[in-house]
């Protein structure tokens, strides 16, 4: 029996530490070889951390939500044959001193009751001395040097192959049936990775995979689940925690006559050729806020509220919030001022793939300087945006609608989209926030506006 | 004739029907049986139960006999005896006539209704019997096929006359003088040890290198012993080619391509069993095969819906316990249980001279399926009651995985070993260990010492060897 220890492996280019997010293993797991073992996040991407070699898990290195430095050990496995920590050197300085390594010391008197021993192997012979003769009789195990050497840890087996039964008494196996439990979902703590009545009982409590509804009618739900915040979420909050708190917002909402932007826009994407993206209402509002910023730059800006510096960027660079399946996250049009309209579609539709994907690179994902954002198609008449802290705007896209609106002697259908746009009251007065979303309303409504230059 | 409709028809009162029909019943389920025979089909009739008596009383008659010649090491001596094969065969239907009304009467006790006829399929619901009072429909939401199995017949080798099959072979009026056996499986070694303790001149003619060809050497190195010790000939490696003109001989093809004429009374066929698949419509249901037999799921349902099969009209191993144990099955999945085939385990034994077992699998199978093995094996040489019971030959032998040392199968040959088989097959079912074994007592003086010691052997620490 060796230990082998797994250390956080360097996880990308220029990361120095990075973030436990999960756990998938517990000590006491016997674990293959590649078994992804936890997940670790870094500003970039999760990455999962597998098992190296086959063995059983006796040590785990942090919490979830620790920061771990790369080449700190995080996992220490019981395997097999060597491992790859010499003794005398199991405790890697910085850790928290790990269970010693069970050492089959073949000259030890054989029921001698050894504390390391034991605490590693908790199902096995931590008898005190006084029970040890008995113990000599119930486990027959002739105290052969050769045979010690096969202590019954070994007999614990790693998880089953792929197609390999569960290993089962009949009644157990009927019972899991009846139970609608697939016994292959489960970890036999028999001998041989046998699964016993306790084990279903176990499993069923913890109602892991409740099989069937328990009888109709309406209960009362007690339970009240611990989820730690960790990861993307974590770092969500943090963000959202320090624009609330820091920044008195002035929300401003303003509905905007899209109806010939709309048309302009089915215009164009008809005439379009293949190799040019599809427009969306978005490059049009990027463009619009380009136009509008350029009369008023001082909402294009990071506020350094700490050291009291407004930066004001002559550069454009507007991040857009977008779901995805981990959280929200921002990827950055950079230098909106220097893209044509097609030119922010495509960069739009690029970023917002990589970051589905989850493969935005941290400098797509940061260096905005005004924020979009946009509950989709889901709308909504109107949203209260964050700011995006340190930035001093936000501009938040309403759902389109087709509303009634009187032309001076009658109603027409027009598309109607509210503008719901944040501002950071500190450094931006309600009248100049008003007069920015005026232009942009002015500009969206007579698109070709846009595009006229000086 | 009225109609009968029912939740669930069997069709077939063998083993596996029979047993399906009564756990039906005794679930609820309003069943039907349909028999064109006896109760109890091959099995209780022309197959396990008859030729267990057969031998039985071939062992107590050849035991006399060896006592009367002066050959009985316990000191006993007896005038020559004499058979009456007669109340021989007399005795034995009698214990058959009481299984069959046993039968009959857990049907009625499960409120089973019992139809006799041959039943033939209309449609997947509707079966039409023809009883000796005329033909009568059945209409059912859920049929179970269980047709069985019939033996082979050999096209050179038609069964009549001296030609006979396992059926004939257990109703002769009297004990055929020269018996040859086409077929050394277990069925002809059977009942051609039995002939010969009966005092038939028994030759067995098998076209495979050696006998009882589904078991290791190993296994059947004891049996084969046994055999030349009774004056039983075996013609391995040879082909029966059919009967002589005169039909007192059968002509044989030697393993060395030699013509030979061994001359017989009797031919016994035993060349396997094939399922009943014709005869009862099934052409009408158009069911999926699987070869020669219906293609089953893990469920025994068949390619139509609410359409079952068991037993050996659904393949290997053909033996009555599966059969029991898929009927057993089938009636509670009818009754809307959640059921599924996942036994580890079916016992195979061979009512040789010594009796074989094998539960789970060989050392062979058991290396084919990618396991590391340990393989123990102890011999009844060194166990006392074996001694006391004049079976020092054969052994048992544990297979097990080397890791975890998991049991994956045990086999035996001695004498009695039979009843070992339950042992066995618990041990596997159970998921044991060789130290679960090792770790339990078994009563001494038995035989079963013998399986604890096997455990203790694949550990490396046998105490009595």
């Amino acid at each position: 029996m060796g230990e082998h220890v797994i250390k956080l492996p360097d996880v990308g280019e220029g990361v120095a530490e990075a973030e436990l997010v999960e756990w998938q293993g517990k000590v006491g797991d016997l674990v293959r070889e590649d078994q992804v073992l936890a997940a670790v996040m870094t500003d970039k991407a999760t990455v999962e951390i597998p098992s190296p070699v086959d063995g059983e898990v006796i040590w785990l290195g942090a919490d979830i939500g620790d920061t771990i430095a790369i080449g700190s050990p995080i996992v220490r496995l019981q395997v097999a044959g060597e491992g790859n920590v010499k003794e005398g050197e199991a405790g890697t300085a910085g850790s928290p001193p790990p269970t010693p390594p069970a050492q089959e010391d073949e000259a030890a008197p054989a029921f001698e009751p050894a504390p390391a021993k034991a605490a590693s192997q908790p199902s096995m012979e931590a008898r005190s001395p006084d029970d040890a003769p008995k113990a000599v009789v119930e486990l027959a195990p002739h105290p052969r040097a050769k045979e010690r050497n096969a202590p019954a840890p070994a007999m614990k087996v790693a998880p089953r192959r792929e197609g390999e039964r569960p290993l089962a008494s009949p009644a157990v196996r009927l019972r899991a049936r009846e139970a609608g439990i697939d016994l292959r979902q489960m970890a036999g703590s028999g001998p041989a990775g046998r699964i016993t009545h306790e084990d279903i009982d176990a499993f069923l409590a913890r109602g892991a995979q409740a099989p069937f509804p328990a009888a109709p009618g309406l209960a009362r739900n007690e339970a009240v689940e611990e989820i730690k915040v960790v990861g993307l979420r974590r770092k969500i909050a943090e963000k959202m925690r320090i624009a609330k708190s820091r920044i008195p917002h002035i929300t401003y909402v303003e509905e905007v006559d899209v109806t010939a932007l709309e048309e302009l826009r089915a215009t164009l994407n008809k005439q379009k050729g293949a190799n040019r993206p599809k427009l969306t209402l978005l490059p049009f509002l990027m463009r619009a806020m380009v136009k509008a910023i350029a009369e008023q730059p001082q909402l294009n800006a990071l506020f350094d509220d700490e050291a009291g510096v407004i930066h004001q960027h002559g550069g454009v660079h507007i991040g857009i919030a977008a779901q995805t399946g981990n959280g929200l996250v921002v990827p950055v049009v950079k230098h909106a001022e220097a893209r044509d309209l097609w030119d922010c579609a495509a960069e739009v539709n690029r970023l917002a793939e990589a970051a589905k994907a989850g493969l935005a690179t941290r400098e797509e994902l940061t260096g905005s300087t005004i924020t979009i954002s946009s509950l989709g198609a889901l709308g909504g008449i109107v949203t209260t945006p964050v700011i995006n802290h340190p930035e001093v705007a936000i501009v938040g896209v309403n759902k389109i609608m087709v509303r009634p609106m009187w032309d001076g002697t009658q109603f027409v259908p027009r598309k109607m989209m509210n503008l719901s746009s944040s501002f950071d009251h500190r450094v931006i007065d309600g009248w100049d926030a008003a007069v920015f979303v005026q232009r942009i309303k002015t500009l969206l409504e007579t698109p070709a506006l846009i595009f006229v230059e000086g | 004739m009225k109609e009968i409709s029912c939740k669930l028809l069997v069709i077939g009162a063998g083993p596996g029907g029979y047993v399906c029909a009564i756990r039906a019943g005794q679930l609820g389920i309003d069943t039907v049986i349909v028999e064109a025979g006896k109760l109890g089909g091959t099995c209780l009739n022309v197959g396990c139960i008859p030729s267990k008596a057969l031998i039985h009383a071939a062992e107590e008659f050849e035991n006399v006999l060896h006592a009367a010649k002066g050959d009985n090491a316990l000191g006993i001596s007896v005038s020559a005896p004499e058979l009456d094969f007669a109340r021989t065969i007399a005795w034995k239907d009698g214990i058959v006539g009481r299984l069959n009304s046993g039968v009959a009467g857990l049907l009625k006790k499960a409120k089973v209704k019992t139809v006799q006829g041959w039943a033939t399929f209309r449609d997947g619901k509707t079966v039409a019997v023809a009883t000796e009072t005329g033909e009568q429909v059945i209409r059912a939401e859920t049929v179970v096929i269980a047709t069985g199995s019939a033996p082979v017949e050999l096209p050179f080798l038609p069964f009549g006359g001296p030609v006979i099959s396992s059926t004939e072979a257990l109703s002769l009026s009297k004990v055929p003088e020269r018996l040859a056996v086409v077929g050394g499986g277990y069925i002809g070694l059977e009942l051609g040890t039995a002939f010969a303790r009966l005092g038939a001149k028994v030759t067995v003619v098998e076209a495979l290198p050696r006998i009882l060809a589904q078991y290791d050497a190993e296994l059947t190195r004891p049996v084969a012993k046994r055999l030349a010790a009774l004056g039983v000939e075996v013609l391995a490696g040879a082909k029966a080619k059919g009967l002589s003109n005169k039909g007192d001989a059968l002509l044989v093809e030697t393993a060395d391509g030699v013509e030979k004429k061994v001359a017989a009374d009797k031919v016994l066929v035993t060349v396997g069993r094939k399922p009943v698949t014709e005869g009862w419509g099934l052409g009408q249901i158009d069911l999926d095969m699987d070869k020669k037999f219906i293609r089953i799921d893990d469920q025994c349902r068949t390619s139509m819906r609410g359409v079952y099969a068991i037993g050996d009209v659904t393949g290997e191993p053909m033996l009555a316990h599966r059969a029991m144990a898929q009927g057993e099955m089938v009636a509670e999945i009818v009754a809307g249980h959640r059921r599924s085939w996942d036994k580890r385990a079916i016992p195979a034994v061979c009512f040789t001279e010594p009796e074989i077992v094998s539960v789970g699998l060989s050392p062979e199978e058991a290396k084919a399926s990618g396991f590391e093995t340990k393989i123990g094996l102890f011999p009844f040489s060194a166990n006392g009651r074996a001694m006391t019971l004049q079976g020092e030959d054969g052994f048992v032998r544990v297979v097990a995985r080397a890791d975890n040392h998991l049991v994956l199968g045990v086999q035996a040959v001695g004498k009695g070993v039979s009843e070992l088989s339950a042992a066995f097959s618990l041990a596997i079912e159970m998921g044991a260990r060789l130290e679960d074994i090792a770790g339990t007592i078994h009563a001494h003086p038995t035989q079963s010492e013998a399986f604890a010691e096997a455990a203790l052997k694949t550990l490396g620490r046998a105490l009595h060897a």
